[in-house]
């Protein structure tokens, strides 16, 4: 049940990203030239809801499936490792024209150049863990 | 029909992604689609590597079931509810052509130029996604989120962290399109 759960959510996330085309390159390029309200419309709006739902939530203290509270974990503040980690990850997925999500949905898609994106995000990932001590954060 | 094969617009994305976003909350979990990365390293022996790596992955298996169901909903939607064409702008749909020869733009859903097997015979191209692919694995993680963890999940439960990301995410992506593009294309 649990299985058909996750699945049955990543197959409705998979489906929007390509419908949606924000797992589309040239959408991601079109962004970032300031070309079209479609990418900022698509995050405003989940995020206007989003912080709509979560306000509801946690005024009704409405708890999850597993009895547990909805309650996000805040973040740790910083300013260096979200500003230059964000950096970092803008222009990779400005180059690739790809985020985490969509570089599954475009292996479901048929296109299979995005392997080696995702290689090159599991060696990223691999990176990061190694210098991690080293970094400033 | 047509709304099922014509581009899904923002008033309905966004929210749907949003609704994603609650599914996951209301099943006790959190929305962000790069820790899976992180996952999928340990899975395969990283802590040999890092420390950062040992941690209980089999705890986060529900993670790459998601990924599995993305995989599955890019195969649904790509083959049966699409053309798989994206039109964009037609003004930066000329830029596109005439700056760098992308020329499949608006008539494809990925440029050809890189995404194809014909692409991967130069070696180049093959640099340009892992490079990317790098950039958005080690900035993921620095950031400690990407654009579904900050700037969907974080944003919504109003995180400076996320909205500071955010502001990283498009610093980064202004710089490549306009700075460094003309020099790698």
């Amino acid at each position: 049940m649990r299985f058909i759960s996750f699945l049955g959510i990543g197959i409705l996330f998979g489906i929007v990203l390509y419908k949606s085309e924000a797992a589309s390159w040239f959408r991601i390029y079109e962004m970032f030239q300031l070309g079209s309200f479609h990418m900022y419309g698509i995050i405003a709006s989940a995020v206007i809801l989003g912080v709509a739902g979560l306000y509801f939530i946690k005024k009704k203290e409405i708890k999850a499936l597993n009895g547990t509270a909805i309650n996000p974990t805040p973040k740790e503040f910083s300013v260096t490792r979200y500003l230059v980690g964000g950096i970092f990850f803008g222009l990779g997925w400005a180059l690739v024209g790809a985020c985490p999500g969509p570089m599954y949905v475009l292996i479901g898609a048929g296109y299979w150049p995005i392997l080696i994106v995702i290689v090159g995000a599991l060696l990223g990932t691999l990176l990061y863990g190694v210098l991690r001590t080293k970094l400033p954060h | 029909m047509d709304f099922i094969y014509d581009t899904w617009p923002w008033y309905v994305s966004g929210p749907l992604i949003a609704l994603v976003m609650f599914l996951l909350l209301f099943a006790g979990k959190s929305f962000g689609m790069s820790s899976n990365l992180r996952t999928m390293c340990s899975a395969m022996g990283a802590e040999k590597f890092a420390d950062f790596f040992k941690f209980d992955w089999k705890a986060n298996i529900w993670n790459l079931t998601v990924v599995l169901g993305v995989v599955i909903g890019g195969f649904l939607a790509s083959t049966f509810f699409s053309n798989n064409v994206v039109t964009i702008n037609p003004v930066i749909a000329t830029q596109l052509q005439e700056d760098y020869n992308f020329n499949s733009v608006n008539s494809s859903y990925l440029p050809k130029e890189i995404f194809s097997a014909e692409a991967l015979d130069n070696p180049f191209n093959i640099l340009i996604l892992l490079i990317g692919g790098l950039l958005v694995g080690f900035g993921a993680r620095y950031a400690g989120g990407c654009t579904s963890g900050h700037a969907i999940s974080g944003l919504s439960n109003l995180q400076t962290p996320s909205l500071i990301a955010v502001i990283g995410f498009f610093i980064g992506g202004l710089l490549m399109i306009h700075l460094l593009f003309p020099l790698i294309f």
